[in-house]
């Protein structure tokens, strides 16, 4: 029952992504590429690329894309659906209760400290992205070293620190860089 | 609000409004709920300034996408339960089609070597991005000079990258701290 198992799968990625939309991301990759291996670390980074280049919440489209590609359009609605649930009722209760009583503290207090978890979480998928690739899930030697992409990602982290320009600008200039480096014969 | 339109006209209005605004705006949660907040409060006058600073920090405080969240609360608050259902569908419309769409297309052109090229080098940048977030996230955090914020991220790092723990335990480790911590300190205080 693969539909099943993408709805749950994705209830539990909606329940638990708290802390803006790259929250979402480590969820996801935990929960289709190591638990259930329905996509590979590659597709997963690719996937990222093009929810980051299109219009919408960065959750929503890699739920729907992996539902896609788990199980057909079906798939991408009910991924979708189950990512969606938890947060509208959860957010409807919450409102509900807010604008009732006006008492935040603990919630802001749990958001606190969840803040710190979120930021090791995205940096541990950051780091599972560039080992993928600088070693394309292969050992890490010397040998196997990546040094196009490499360079790129120092390129593209150095842009991004030191002029905060728009991500989607950062990821079409890696992807012409790259071109041309293979057009020019260098390794990939 | 708006006394000549019916409730029919409230909601197409919203769902389109959503429709719109989701369709077209690239970037994070906050680009897409800034151009909300034109629409409902500086257009349409809707939802007065305030109400839609508390809606953010709402929207922000629970689990799911933020641009989702804010368009639920302001639909209830525009037009009650259909309204939140019109103003999330229009909101998640956009994306799903695309996306949809997309990923027909990815199929195809993946297998392209020149495609592949290009996708491995979006890769890097990709991998940038990530750690572009951290660094903007945890700036905000060494300001904060709480110890304990420091080790919840070390030993939220070591769970997720060393250890291989499920996301979800570390997510419930850090609330539950969060929910216990308001009284520890009261109870510190209280001693001092």
């Amino acid at each position: 029952m693969i539909y099943l198992q993408l709805l749950l799968s994705f209830l539990q990625v909606g329940l638990f992504s708290i802390g803006g939309g790259y929250a979402a991301l480590p969820l996801i990759q935990n929960q289709v590429v190591e638990l259930h291996q329905w996509i590979t670390m590659s597709e997963f980074t690719d996937l990222i690329a093009i929810a980051e280049m299109t219009p919408g919440p960065i959750a929503i489209n890699a739920a729907t894309f992996v539902g896609i590609r788990v199980g057909g359009v079906l798939g991408g609605l009910v991924g979708t659906l189950g990512f969606l649930f938890p947060s509208l009722v959860i957010v409807s209760v919450m409102g509900f209760v807010y604008f009732r009583y006006k008492g935040l503290t603990i919630l802001q207090s749990i958001l606190s400290s969840l803040r710190p978890a979120v930021v090791a979480l995205i940096a541990g998928a950051g780091l599972s992205i560039l080992l993928q690739v600088l070693f394309a899930g292969g050992p890490m030697t010397l040998e196997g070293l990546n040094w196009v992409g490499g360079l790129l990602f120092c390129l593209a982290f150095g842009v991004l620190r030191k002029f905060k320009c728009n991500p989607i600008l950062v990821m079409l200039l890696c992807g012409s860089l790259s071109l041309l480096a293979g057009l020019i014969g260098l390794p990939a | 609000m708006d006394e000549t339109l019916s409730r029919k006209g409230i909601l197409g209005k919203i769902f389109v409004s959503m429709l719109y605004i989701s369709a077209f705006t690239f970037g994070g949660g906050f680009v897409i709920v800034t151009f909300m907040r034109k629409k409902f409060v500086d257009e349409l006058h809707w939802i007065d300034e305030e109400e839609m600073l508390d809606m953010i920090a709402l929207a922000q405080s629970c689990p799911g996408a933020m641009a989702i969240n804010t368009a639920n609360l302001l639909g209830w608050r525009m037009a009650g339960f259909w309204g939140m259902l019109v103003s999330v569908l229009g909101t998640a419309i956009p994306p799903v089609t695309i996306i949809t769409i997309l990923s027909f297309f990815y199929d195809a052109f993946s297998a392209n070597p020149w495609v592949a090229l290009a996708l491995k080098g979006m890769q890097a940048g990709v991998a940038a991005v990530f750690l572009d977030v951290v660094f903007s996230m945890g700036g905000n955090l060494v300001k904060g000079k709480s110890l304990l914020n420091w080790c919840i991220l070390g030993a939220a790092f070591l769970a997720t990258f060393v250890f291989g723990v499920n996301v979800i335990y570390i997510i419930l480790g850090a609330a539950l701290l969060g929910a216990v911590r308001p009284l520890w300190q009261k109870r510190r205080e209280g001693a001092a």
